[in-house]
């Protein structure tokens, strides 16, 4: 063992990083790197370009033009579908941060002492379990009598959808600011509700990064919502928006490439800016 | 808000309610009638479709347990149950095993590590959908002119490889950032122990460091398990259940047949043992977050 320790330390102290392993990672990245340049080659192209070949297919493309994008554009009704991902994934991040915390905060720091405190903890943090194929079907039939079959419906059920996972998270995090805070607050008068958005709520900054992430992660990407709930409001996300339109691409991979990649690119960007925010929300949200 | 009050009041009918508890009862009681609205009613309701003959429109009667009965001798049925828990067991295992190494090679020592890791989650934040169409063109496409085969999507007894392989190059990136966070919570002399190459290196790895993170581990495995059980999005994406209906998973089978194919009691039913399957599962992961608070 101690030998075993001496022969590693020299060797790090010859050789700071392990080159051999960096070099088969950065091999290794192929496998991701691979479908986006296929994605991105071919949106640029032109069908005539598309020969049978491999070569054909993953050939940069003879002239880089924007038409594939401009068309796919159009077919797609891209601006609404994004607006309508942007409404749905901002509103239920909105409302996330505003009642998971709200609730987190009222059962965090009423269940060691009330029993309806604790039975509702539980009854919601159960939710987690409900898989979407069992509340799909009814809620349909819900949403259209109430007259949300579209983009409120759909905010509506994610808001259900992510509090179990959110106020799991909220409450656990709560448990570790003291009550003390709340009190020297409430002896200068201010009422809990003043208390809660003036100390608790800023307080739960980071756990907010977290809730953030994963709901806007989840709510972006999901397709099964949007597609039972809005199928007959003639509304899509931008994910739907590639169901919805899969027959009009027909065989011109061209177009559907460049609508894949138009589909990918808001999150591809913002994974840019807040790559390290969403690493640690999502490593937060599945280690807590 | 009159009427909430009411209620409020009528939790601690004998103490005066003070301000605090007003406050609490005001955010809590809204909160669990939405949630009650559209989580546990939607959950009743299916229930109680199950035991009827309802077809998503028009008129229905009871059929007592018929359903049920039915579930357990359709052929289609107990096939995505299979295909879906083949898919499940599979994928949960290689991607496991693929993480756990990845996660190891991004922890060690090596150049430029922030950067390959962003690179090395991104799979995770795209969606399924789209990822899953880009993957259907690979597999119809590029695959076959390089092996001079046919597309292994049109394969009844292959298509399923494909669905694992979508399924897992998503999954592996998620999975790796959580064996790394657990990787990194393993003491310095401890992890470089397990990180020696050879045999020494392997016994030390499973001696030393995976004992530590199998918390890690478990966290993996369940959500695995759970999320590929669900699948969904990369079945729409790359077969649509077939060919011949041999990679529809349980998920999908509900959504076409009970949302247009004329199976709403029927799929309600098989919602239910779904649910019951996927709470089985559940149970077990409570158990294991449980023992893990204690820990802590």
């Amino acid at each position: 063992m101690s030998k075993k320790n001496n022969d590693l330390s020299a060797v790090k102290v010859k050789e700071k990083f392990n080159w051999p392993l960096t070099i088969l990672l950065i091999l290794g990245l192929i496998t991701v790197l691979f479908p986006l340049y296929m994605t991105i080659v071919i949106a640029f192209k032109q069908p005539s370009e598309m020969t049978n070949s491999i070569s054909g297919i993953l050939s940069l493309p003879q002239h880089w033009s924007f038409s594939n994008f401009r068309e796919a554009m159009e077919v797609t009704d891209f601006w609404r579908s994004l607006l309508n991902s942007v409404l749905i994934t901002g509103i239920t991040m909105g409302l996330a941060l505003v009642i998971h915390s709200l609730m987190g905060y009222a059962v965090a720091r009423n269940m060691q002492n009330s029993k309806f405190y604790r039975t509702s903890y539980y009854y919601i943090v159960s939710g987690m379990f409900v898989p979407f194929a069992i509340l799909m079907m009814p809620l349909v039939k819900q949403t259209a009598e109430l007259h949300i079959a579209n983009v409120v419906g759909v905010i509506l059920c994610y808001t259900v959808f992510y509090m179990p996972m959110n106020v799991l998270l909220y409450s656990g995090y709560l448990k570790n600011i003291p009550v003390a805070l709340e009190e020297a607050a409430h002896v200068d008068g201010a009422s809990t509700w003043t208390t809660y958005w003036k100390v608790i709520f800023p307080l739960m900054k980071p756990m907010h990064a977290t809730v953030a992430v994963l709901t806007a992660l989840g709510t972006w990407n999901d397709v099964m919502t949007p597609l039972v709930i809005m199928s007959g409001s003639g509304m899509n996300t931008l994910p739907l928006a590639q169901l919805t339109f899969q027959t009009q691409f027909g065989t011109n991979y061209n177009l559907a490439f460049a609508s894949y990649l138009l589909a990918l690119l808001p999150m591809l960007i913002f994974y840019l800016f807040a790559q390290k925010q969403i690493i640690n929300g999502v490593v937060n949200g599945a280690v807590k | 808000m009159k009427k909430k009050d009411s209620q409020a009041e009528l939790l601690k009918p004998k103490k005066t309610v003070t301000e605090r508890e007003r406050t609490f009862a005001m955010i809590a009681i809204p909160i669990l009638i939405l949630f009650f609205l559209f989580n546990t009613l939607p959950l009743i309701k299916g229930f109680i479709y199950s035991f009827t003959n309802f077809k998503g429109y028009g008129s229905y009667e009871w059929v007592g347990l018929r359903n049920y009965i039915d579930l357990f001798t359709d052929a289609r049925v107990g096939k995505s149950y299979l295909f879906t828990v083949k898919l499940a067991f599979f994928t949960t295992i290689l991607v496991n095993i693929v993480s756990l190494l990845m996660a190891l090679g991004l922890n060690a020592k090596i150049k430029f590590k922030s950067a390959l890791r962003g690179m090395y989650f991104l799979p995770n934040i795209l969606g399924a959908l789209v990822v899953g169409y880009i993957f259907n063109y690979f597999f119809t496409y590029i695959v076959p002119a390089i092996f001079h085969t046919t597309s292994i999507l049109a394969s009844g007894s292959k298509a399923w490889i494909a669905v694992m392989i979508v399924c897992a190059w998503q999954a592996i990136a998620m999975n790796t950032i959580i064996y790394i966070s657990g990787l990194q919570t393993v003491p310095e002399d401890v992890y470089e122990a397990g990180m020696l190459d050879g045999a020494t290196g392997w016994s030390k790895f499973r001696h030393l460091t995976f004992p530590l993170i199998i918390p890690f581990f478990t966290i993996n495995m369940v959500l695995c398990m759970k999320n590929f059980l669900m699948v969904f999005d990369q079945i729409m994406a790359l077969t649509k259940g077939g060919p011949a209906q041999s990679t529809e998973s349980i998920s999908f089978l509900i959504y076409n047949n009970g949302m247009s194919g004329g199976q709403f009691g029927f799929q309600s039913a098989n919602a239910v043992i779904f649910f019951i399957v996927i709470v089985t599962i559940s149970v077990f992961q409570m158990r294991f977050l449980n023992s893990k608070e204690e820990q802590l």
